[in-house]
């Protein structure tokens, strides 16, 4: 039925050349190929968390041995971690934001921030964990002391992981060894690091300020 | 298109970045040349050329399914007689955990990715994936996770808690071998290959499909892969819980399935489940995007409501995260979870339904072609009708309750599974075999192949709606002679049926394997376009170029090649289709029109050394935490390597193409 006009669509074209291969490339979508799969691991991260979370929200009230969780967590403590945490997000988006401007220098300078910021989070948990230890919390010995370890253990090592990230990339980026779009790669590296900024704040009110 | 979406600023934009000369692009890691070779072991074994990639994940696979198979058999000859001692209890269960665990992880699963790998660029008109390396990086993790896997059969026994490994019978006082931690994380090492798989199949639709193709252009078969690549996006991480969970437990003491502490059995079920049922749509998918490529191309006729056809795929991809509770009716759910369970489970029917009559509708007034590949296709339309008719009335719960683990549940999953799913890959085999390794399996042989598998499986999966109707629950090692019924209900008599059929089914395979040897020693080149096909993978030679397409055609229809071999006609009779070009015409005005500069990815050895390491650091949870270590450097070395690897190359790190200007070039990215 179509099939005339579809092929006079296609001479026009073939006349001047076909696709041409040096033509800046755009994307079906508009997103590159890098953001658009960042955002999908994302979305698949956020199932993740969700089966984690909901495994500690089952098993949180389980304790026949050893501390619960009213009797243990510090919020004072961890609220200032939180707030630390919450914000290397405000740097991380000042490191994103020199990136556009492709200031390097300041680039360089807020992802570093961010990782110590990042850094001083871990060690808040470092330090909450072994307390826990102390007072009586393995990972083995509760249902509530597996889960709590996997849940805040897991997002520890994504700390742990963007922190790596953060330092890596100030490091090639001093080296002038980002062979891609600088701006990009800072604002990947953002993207994951305000996703795990994210899933903190939630674990924080499901974990820590919500009673059991 | 480049085969890599690169930044714009690098090759195009003038001043704005500098291009990055400080890298040495020969060297990765400053210290390796990139492995380079496009012939001999090296050019397979560093690939990220997305066709080698499929061809490997396809041979792998079909190992597999060999594997799974002499597995079932085996299963078979035991339940062949009454009171039998071909494999003792223990050996039993491990069989039937592992029949289950290859069939599904290591041949469906990857065999759906190798047809995808090889032909979603092609449908799409691309000219690799998104991320060709980590294209490489999933096949070598499955390869590796599946080999870990079967180790445990070496190393003190393979798993035994079934494929679904409920707790707490998978804890470590109930299954006190290794088999369950090889299980475990060998699932974990192939459950990364799928989530990378998934990121990287979805970029690939979504941003790299030839000028003009929109999302409703799209061959099925790409459709239905894309909406399973989203299954496996959000289906992976929760299995991934699951078994963190379960290894934490059994490795490190954690107590999530201690029943003593007050853990709650359900948790894995709803975690493996939820997961679980997604599984089995991300099983079947694929065949129902194959045969909607088949059907049409030898019905010699549109396929009939694709939209209804795609957008049904999809609908049973978004309720399919629905019903995952139908698996768990016995377990005590209550009555309102269970009828909300029920339900959802007989909605998915109708898209599903949707489909049976759109292949059927297809058929209809069409002048049928019955080569192997339609006659698979056809297959799959009896046989997963006659599975989901059974399904259905699974989804009625006081009747589920009655046939859940019998006989029948494993008669209904067998049906679909098998008649539906294995089936249709099958059907891929035959269709798609001309166009990637440019000769035609033999169709003689292939008659016989389907007949016997078709046979086969009513053999051997028919009986078992009655043994199971009759009570004789699934995964039980010996049936008693003493408690076979008589006549039409003698259970002695339908098991040996069952058991004859699985070895009519291995013959079929047999057959196969010989055509697979026969064609590739015996049989002459193949015609260009052997089946009058219809989609874009067929606008290339056979088996295609390692660029794909000389240009990359531009899109204005659906059934793109179909559309440029065929024009509507005036003649005597009214308007009519009318042939007005070959496929070799087709074909020759684009090579005409070559593009000068194709760029493609490079080959790297770090997938292949990052996938190697997670083996080791698995085998370090199990015997001893130091070869985790070991084990993790080797991974941490392979992600720098691969990170560091540089993103433009040298001209001089490729032969030139002969007679050209063209230069190939290193991926910027994957």
């Amino acid at each position: 039925m179509a099939d005339i006009a579809v092929h006079d669509v296609d001479h026009a074209h073939t006349d001047h050349g076909g696709y041409d291969d040096h033509a800046p490339h755009a994307t079906s979508t508009g997103l590159t190929n890098n953001k658009l799969s960042m955002w999908l691991f994302l979305g698949s991260e956020c199932l993740l968390f969700g089966g984690l979370i909901s495994t500690y929200m089952l098993y949180r009230g389980r304790h026949q041995t050893g501390p619960g969780p009213d009797q243990i967590f510090d919020i004072p403590l961890t609220s200032v971690s939180s707030f630390i945490l919450l914000m290397s997000s405000l740097t991380m988006v000042l490191a994103v934001n020199s990136a556009k401007r492709k200031d390097d220098r300041n680039t360089s300078l807020w992802l570093t921030i961010t990782a110590l910021l990042g850094a001083l989070f871990v060690g808040g948990q470092v330090y909450e964990f072994t307390s826990f230890y102390h007072e009586g919390l393995g990972f083995t010995t509760s249902l509530f002391g597996s889960s709590f370890y996997t849940l805040t253990g897991f997002h520890g090592v994504h700390v742990t992981l963007g922190i790596i990230m953060l330092m890596v990339v100030v490091f090639i980026m001093q080296r002038d060894r980002i062979t891609g779009d600088k701006a990009e790669v800072v604002e990947l590296v953002g993207l994951y690091w305000h996703f795990v900024d994210v899933v903190w704040v939630i674990i924080f009110t499901l974990v820590y300020l919500i009673p059991s | 298109m480049a085969i890599i979406e690169r930044p714009a600023a690098v090759p195009a934009t003038v001043g704005s970045v500098a291009a990055p000369e400080v890298v040495t692009p020969t060297q990765a890691l400053g210290v390796f040349r990139r492995p380079v070779s496009s012939s001999g072991w090296k050019s397979w074994l560093f690939t990220v050329d997305h066709k080698k990639l499929g061809i490997m994940y396809g041979a792998v696979a079909l190992f597999f399914f060999l594997v799974g198979g002499v597995e079932a058999l085996l299963i078979r000859l035991q339940l062949a007689a009454p009171d039998n001692t071909v494999l003792s209890a223990d050996q039993y269960n491990q069989m039937f955990t592992m029949h289950a665990t290859t069939m599904v992880f290591l041949f469906v699963m990857p065999m759906a990715a190798a047809f995808a790998n090889y032909f979603l660029p092609l449908q799409i008109g691309a000219r690799d994936v998104a991320f060709p390396r980590i294209n490489a990086l999933g096949f070598w993790l499955f390869l590796f996770g599946g080999l870990f896997l079967n180790s445990s059969w070496l190393l003190g026994g393979a798993a035994d808690g079934g494929w679904f490994m409920y707790s707490p019978n998978s804890s470590a006082l109930f299954s006190p071998s290794h088999g369950i931690d090889f299980w475990v994380l060998g699932l974990q090492i192939t459950g990364i290959a799928s989530l990378i798989g998934a990121l990287n199949l979805i970029v690939t639709v979504l941003n790299m499909r030839a000028p003009g193709m929109k999302l409703m252009q799209m061959p099925v078969f790409t459709w239905m892969v894309l909406v399973v690549q989203f299954l496996l996006l959000f289906a992976m991480p929760v299995i991934t819980v699951a078994l963190f969970l379960l290894s934490f437990q059994r490795n490190f003491g954690a107590t999530f399935f201690d029943v003593n502490q007050g853990a709650d059995p359900l948790l894995w079920q709803h975690l493996f489940w939820i997961f679980g049922h997604p599984e089995v749509y991300i099983i079947i998918l694929p065949s129902f995007g194959i045969i909607s490529e088949v059907l049409p191309t030898f019905a010699r006729k549109p396929l009939f409501g694709y939209k209804f056809v795609v957008f049904s795929g999809a609908a049973i991809g978004f309720v399919g995260w629905g019903v995952w509770a139908h698996h768990m009716f016995a377990s005590g759910l209550g009555p309102v979870s269970v009828a909300v369970f029920s339900v959802a489970t007989m909605l998915i029917a109708i898209p599903t339904g949707v489909k049976i009559v759109n292949w059927t509708l297809t058929l209809w007034g069409g002048k049928l072609w019955f080569t192997t590949a339609m006659l698979y296709a056809i297959g799959v339309i009896v046989l997963f009708t006659i599975g989901g008719v059974s399904g259905v009335t699974h989804a009625v719960a006081p009747s589920d309750t009655q046939q859940t683990d019998t006989y029948h549940i494993v008669a209904h999953f067998h049906y679909v599974i098998v008649g539906g799913a294995v089936m249709g890959l099958f059907s891929g085999f035959y269709y798609w075999w001309p166009k990637m390794f440019g000769k035609m399996l033999s169709e003689r042989l292939g008659k016989w192949n389907f007949w016997l598998m078709f046979f086969g499986v009513n053999l051997t999966f028919g009986p078992m709606h009655i043994l199971g109707l009759q009570g004789q629950p699934r995964r039980m090692v010996v049936w008693p002679e003493k408690l076979t019924g008589d006549g039409f209900f003698d259970m002695h008599f339908w098991n040996q049926v069952a058991s004859v059929g699985s070895f009519v089914i291995g013959l079929g395979v047999l057959i196969f394997v010989i055509n697979i040897f026969w064609t590739w020693k015996k049989a002459p080149l193949a015609p260009l376009d052997p089946w009058d096909a219809r989609t874009l993978e067929w606008i290339t030679a056979s088996p295609p170029k390692e660029h794909n397409f000389d240009r990359i055609p531009t899109v204005h229809a659906l059934d793109e090649f179909f559309h440029r071999k065929y024009e509507e006609m005036d003649t005597e009779d009214g308007p009519r289709l009318v042939k007005v070009k070959s496929a070799e015409e087709v074909l020759a005005e684009e090579e005409s029109h070559a593009d000068a500069h194709i760029h493609l990815p490079s080959p790297s050895y770090w997938p292949i050394v990052l996938s190697a390491a997670l083996p080791i650091i698995a085998y370090g949870v199990i015997y001893n935490l130091m070869l985790s270590v070991i084990g993790t450097a080797i991974l941490l070395l392979a992600v720098f390597g691969w990170c560091l690897e540089p993103s433009v190359a040298d001209d001089s790190d490729y032969d030139p193409p002969a007679g050209g200007d063209s230069t190939k070039e290193l991926a910027t990215l994957g």
